[in-house]
């Protein structure tokens, strides 16, 4: 009885330990894929970025504080994000998109007010924006996809190196003395007939 | 779901994006940020936090691994970009792979 529980727990054991594998490859091989990605991008926003504040502190540099202050601190149409969830191998990443696209042509202050340093900074901030939320999409992914698959492999490691071969252990143990019962159930049969 | 984009760091550097329409929350220190932090995250769905803000707050962020929302990226701040990013980059494929593919030279 115990035999047969443990053969089936045995077998789904290792249809378990099969499956968790091919998932566990899927994971890694697109894991390679969004991280080549994530670095490709990482490199082309922190470029454009400096590069843009840069040009920023330059414009600063042009104007003075207050005019700065005033040009800046007015509080201007907010951009959004799109945010959906999109499910790579069971993990769910987010996935967003910018909605209001960053206006090029209009600038939250008049011309007159500022230099066109700080015109070019933020018409530049404005085309970098799509490419950070893309990137902060991406990296979160990669950090969601890393923690699933370190789990997912302590999963294989744990079926692989333990579970499978305890049950086996049980199982031979089981069926040796079976057969051993067996053994001396025949032998007590023999000498039984032999006596009479 | 529509989400909204903020940014957290020094004033300097957050400023140009406050222009962009991306909504800014200045903090000086580690200290301050943790505050700000804790409360953006309540409402916004993409931050954007400076480098030398998050080197600053790396186990704090962590809490932000767990779930898709927030998203919380690393952006390089107004000295220019240090490396952190591809630092964090670098200690996830670590984790998920064991071997580095990206940076190897």
């Amino acid at each position: 009885m115990e035999l047969k529980k443990l053969k089936a727990r045995l077998a789904t054991a290792v249809r378990g330990h099969k499956l968790l594998k091919d998932k566990s490859d899927e994971m890694i091989r697109r894991f390679t894929l969004i991280i080549r990605e994530n670095k490709r991008l990482r490199d082309e926003v922190e470029q454009s970025l400096s590069n843009t504040l840069r040009q920023f502190s330059v414009a600063r540099s042009l104007t003075p504080e207050y005019a700065v202050e005033a040009a800046f601190g007015m509080p201007t149409a907010a951009v959004t994000a799109e945010c959906g969830v999109e499910s790579v191998m069971g993990v769910e990443v987010p996935k967003i998109e910018l909605t209001s696209s960053a206006r090029t042509d209009s600038l939250p202050y008049a011309y007159s007010e500022i230099t066109s340093e700080a015109d070019e900074s933020v018409r530049q901030i404005s085309s970098v924006l799509p490419l950070l939320v893309k990137l902060a999409a991406v990296e979160k992914s990669v950090r969601l996809l890393a923690d699933e698959i370190e789990r997912n492999k302590r999963r294989v490691n744990a079926l692989e190196y333990v579970m499978i071969p305890q049950l086996e252990e049980t199982i031979k143990y089981i069926r040796d003395k079976l057969d051993e019962n067996e053994r001396a159930a025949i032998i007590r049969l023999m000498k039984v007939k032999n006596k009479s | 779901m529509v989400g909204k984009i903020a940014i957290v760091g020094d004033g300097d550097s957050i400023m140009v994006f406050k222009a962009a329409g991306v909504a800014t929350f200045p903090a000086e220190d580690d200290k301050k940020a943790r505050d700000v932090l804790r409360k953006v995250a309540q409402e916004y769905q993409v931050i954007f936090v400076t480098e030398e803000l998050s080197r600053k707050l790396g186990d704090f962020l962590k809490r932000f691994d767990e779930t898709p929302y927030p998203v919380v990226l690393t952006v390089p701040s107004g000295k220019g970009a240090s490396g952190y990013g591809d630092e964090m980059l670098r200690s996830a494929m670590e984790r998920a792979l064991g071997v580095d593919i990206l940076f190897q030279k």
